[in-house]
């Protein structure tokens, strides 16, 4: 018999939350970063409007990754924010303006380009912040005692940026298949040929972060090539390729939606990737899952309501979803 | 440039800043909400046009409010951590789960059923329509009960342990999540957001009644908010004194700071109405004030004895003026917001509730006053229970992240630049949207596109019916 281990399952459900946030707003943060590529307003309108009933929930993702980490791990939430400093002030800022841009662009007129350019720029600068987050949690954090003991820009290193790069490509990837799928002629067209660049430096980003994440601690080098570990961490670039070859395919064949999914399977191999090189570390090298779990009976009352509500959620989730399927239409301004 | 500063100073002033601007925007939500599933369900229940003319037109106002809401909560969720580790560690095990919960039963509910309300009319009909309607307005109401409940745990916390590694725990959840202030608290803050939207609600309609009195839309939404603003402002007055008696009893120094009682009175407390609190001689300066009348408000007594500041340590003492003063903005809107709800009163059996221009005037003018006595209850509160962040347990000063203060001082200032910026943009858009009234065929968001023929909605049979009666 296995033992529950709280801290594993809420390790599990955080990890999960997070991945639902990158995937869900990954592909909308993923439309501002490609919006520059798409000047003409009625590809602006079908862009938006094929995300504007859905990206609210989404953004939640991510508040339920964060509120979700201060109470089932209250310590690493306490150390990873303040050594994430600049970079989180800069997502929450970046996620402000792309936010209101949504709703803003549709009132004005004369100042819609200001919006269309904060949109943009809002999801530029939050999906770099979150992959240069990423990198900057990878490459270690000082602690001492329960608290973060660095500077205020020790997480900004060549690697941290690479992380940041590779998320916007990645981004741009998930928002250029979405619109292969949800949108038509001209617009699609466009779509495909820029998938088609991004899925090849997207392999590259993958690739490279792959072989420098290894070096950056022996720990990770150990995790992934050490004897019998490997056994259970050859499937994954294995796995990798394997859909990669799908993605092409479904590229070439101009499919509808297998390369938004293909992509999403894509992400999640790499993020299962990530967390190989993490567990059982939440902060790597300095704390792990259970010594930063906020006592049991705090992770059981949460445990409860989580069992309930996220299939609920993803229940109603999936039907707000599918009240909006099918292509955009241009002339469907008004839904 | 800020080696000088105080890093907490600048996170407390970062915290005061972003909640002020965010609860502007959900204290109208939770109100606006509400009243567009009032709107929806008297649409389908009397087929009446202006009723869909009316929603979709708050539609519009709603969908941009609840967009600055949403970026703006955002940012709160995230400070805790930023700004405030050593609280985010120490009290995490117990107001974390509370926060789970909100974001588990309110946030994704609200936001799973917002693209339908917005967009989703012609897709899946009225009746499913006006569900997620009716979901979204639950989702506001039970957001106000996670949160105010972690609010209330941390001025008056029971329910609760301290664990080896000095953190908060939960003994009893039930005690902790309907702690002694909280049902006080709810209750004032749901109808401060009732009678806030109301106040707009009714400013709006009162501004197109100037122009032109005989416009469906206004008449009906003035109507209807001035009824609110009658029967809920003086509610509230209760609520509010229910609420101040439940702080005299747990965190009494709040009161001695918003009452400006800086002596103990061993027969009787006056009623201090203005003054200058001098915090630094700990005296009331230029006091205008009522002998005894404030035991009688808060003890029911003319000769109960009151203890003042003075038989409190001075490190524990709230900052006084601005507790003081505040709770007397606070006071003073809510008075005024009896003085119309009973004025409308008048009119309305007069029969000039649409034509008093004197009416409509007034209730333009307190147009803001709901958010100006949100903010100032809100600036009381607060500032009433420090130097405490959980009260009485752990200092604000032992709550902030070890951050250098320039760091805190640089996104301080980004933070106020980008509200500025943003925050302008919309209250312009949604003021913009205030000054047209309401019209024949009024449609939802998106609405960029030229307007088409009314009755091109998929309730086009409700709509027909509606313009036969």
């Amino acid at each position: 018999m296995i033992a529950i281990d709280l801290p594993t399952i809420w390790a599990f459900i955080i990890a999960f939350a997070v991945f639902v946030y990158v995937v869900m707003d990954g592909f909308d943060l993923g439309l501002g970063i490609l919006f520059p590529l798409f000047p003409k307003k009625e590809d602006r309108d079908v862009i938006m409007n094929s995300v504007a009933p859905v990206w609210d929930g989404n953004e939640t993702w991510l508040v339920l990754g964060g509120g979700g980490l201060m109470a089932a791990f209250p310590l690493a939430y306490a150390v990873l924010m303040p050594a994430l400093y600049t970079p989180m002030i800069v997502m929450l800022l970046g996620l402000v303006f792309r936010g209101v841009a949504f709703e803003f662009r549709w009132r004005t007129t004369r100042e819609r380009n200001r919006w269309d350019i904060a949109f943009a720029g809002g999801s530029l600068l939050a999906t770099l912040a979150q992959g240069i987050a990423l990198g900057a949690i990878l490459q270690g954090i000082q602690v001492s005692g329960r608290h973060y003991a660095g500077g205020w820009w020790d997480w900004l290193t060549p690697f941290s940026i690479l992380t940041g790069v590779a998320l916007v490509i990645g981004y741009a990837l998930l928002g250029s298949t979405w619109l292969v799928m949800k949108t038509e002629g001209e617009l699609r067209d466009r779509a495909y040929q820029l998938s088609w660049l991004l899925l090849v430096a997207m392999l590259c980003a993958i690739g490279i972060v792959s072989i420098a994440t290894p070096f950056l601690h022996v720990q990770y080098t150990h995790r992934w090539f050490a004897w019998p570990n490997i056994i259970l961490t050859a499937p994954v670039p294995v796995a990798v390729a394997a859909v990669t070859v799908m993605l092409l395919r479904s590229l070439a064949n101009k499919y509808d939606y297998q390369p938004f999914f293909l992509t999403l399977a894509l992400f999640a191999l790499s993020y299962a990737g990530l967390g190989i090189s993490m567990y059982p570390y939440i902060v790597p090298q300095s704390i792990t899952i259970w010594q930063a779990a906020s006592p049991e009976n705090s992770q059981l009352f949460m445990l409860v309501g989580v069992a309930i509500l996220i299939p609920l959620i993803l229940g109603y989730t999936a039907w707000a979803y599918w009240v909006f399927r099918g292509k955009v239409k241009a002339e469907s301004g008004y839904h | 440039m800020f080696e000088g500063w105080d890093a907490v100073v600048l996170a407390r002033a970062q915290f005061a800043f972003t909640m002020s601007f965010h609860i502007i925007f959900p204290a109208f939500s939770i109100g606006l909400a509400s009243y567009l599933a009032v709107l929806e369900a008297l649409w389908l229940w009397t087929g009446r046009e202006v009723f869909i003319n009316l929603f979709n037109y708050w539609l519009k106002i709603f969908a941009v409010a609840f967009g600055m809401g949403v970026v703006s909560g955002i940012v709160m969720s995230y400070q805790f951590g930023t700004n405030w580790s050593a609280f985010s560690d120490k009290t995490g095990p117990v107001i974390g789960p509370l926060m789970a919960y909100e974001v588990l039963t309110a946030f994704f509910l609200e936001a799973g059923f917002l693209g339908v309300m917005l967009f989703g009319l012609d897709r899946v009909g009225p009746k499913l329509h006006f569900f997620a309607t009716l979901m979204v307005a639950v989702g506001t109401l039970i957001s106000a009960f996670w949160i105010l409940s972690a609010n209330s745990w941390m001025q008056t916390p029971t329910g609760h342990a301290l664990n080896a590694e000095g953190q908060f725990i939960a003994v009893d959840w039930f005690k902790v999540i309907f702690n002694p202030s909280f049902p006080y608290r709810l209750v004032h803050m749901v109808l401060a957001a009732y009678l806030t939207t109301a106040l707009v609600v009714g400013a709006v309609g009162a501004w197109h009644l100037l122009r032109d009195p005989h416009l469906a839309g206004p008449r009906v939404m003035f109507s209807m908010a001035m009824w609110m603003a009658t029967i809920v402002a003086p509610l509230q007055i209760l609520a509010g004194d229910q609420h101040g008696l439940n702080t005299l009893e747990h965190q009494p120094v709040k009161i001695m700071a918003m009452e400006g009682h800086f002596q103990s009175h061993k027969d009787g407390a006056p009623l201090i109405l203005f003054g200058w609190p001098n915090q630094a001689a700990g005296r009331m300066d230029y006091a205008i004030e009522v002998p005894k009348l404030g035991s009688l408000i808060l003890k029911h007594s003319l000769d109960a004895p009151m203890a003042g500041l003075d038989t409190v340590p001075r490190e524990n003492w709230p900052p006084v003026p601005i507790t003081f003063w505040s709770f007397r903005i606070m006071v003073g809107m809510g008075l005024l917001m009896v003085g119309l709800g009973l004025l409308s009163l008048l009119m309305r059996f007069r029969g000039t509730l649409y034509n008093s221009r004197l009416l409509h005037i007034f209730a333009v003018a307190m147009a803001p006053s709901g958010f100006i006595a949100v903010l100032a209850g809100w600036i009381t509160t607060e500032t009433g229970r420090q130097p405490f962040t959980v009260y009485g347990l752990l200092r604000t000063v032992d709550s902030a992240s070890p951050l250098a203060a320039p760091a805190v001082a640089s996104s301080l200032i980004a933070f106020i630049i980008v509200y500025f910026v943003v925050f302008t943009a919309g209250v312009i858009y949604l003021l913009r949207l205030m000054a047209q009234p309401p019209h024949h065929g009024e449609e939802g968001p998106r609405s960029d596109v030229p307007a088409r023929a009314a009755g091109i909605t998929p309730a086009a049979g409700v709509a027909a019916e509606g313009a036969i009666r």
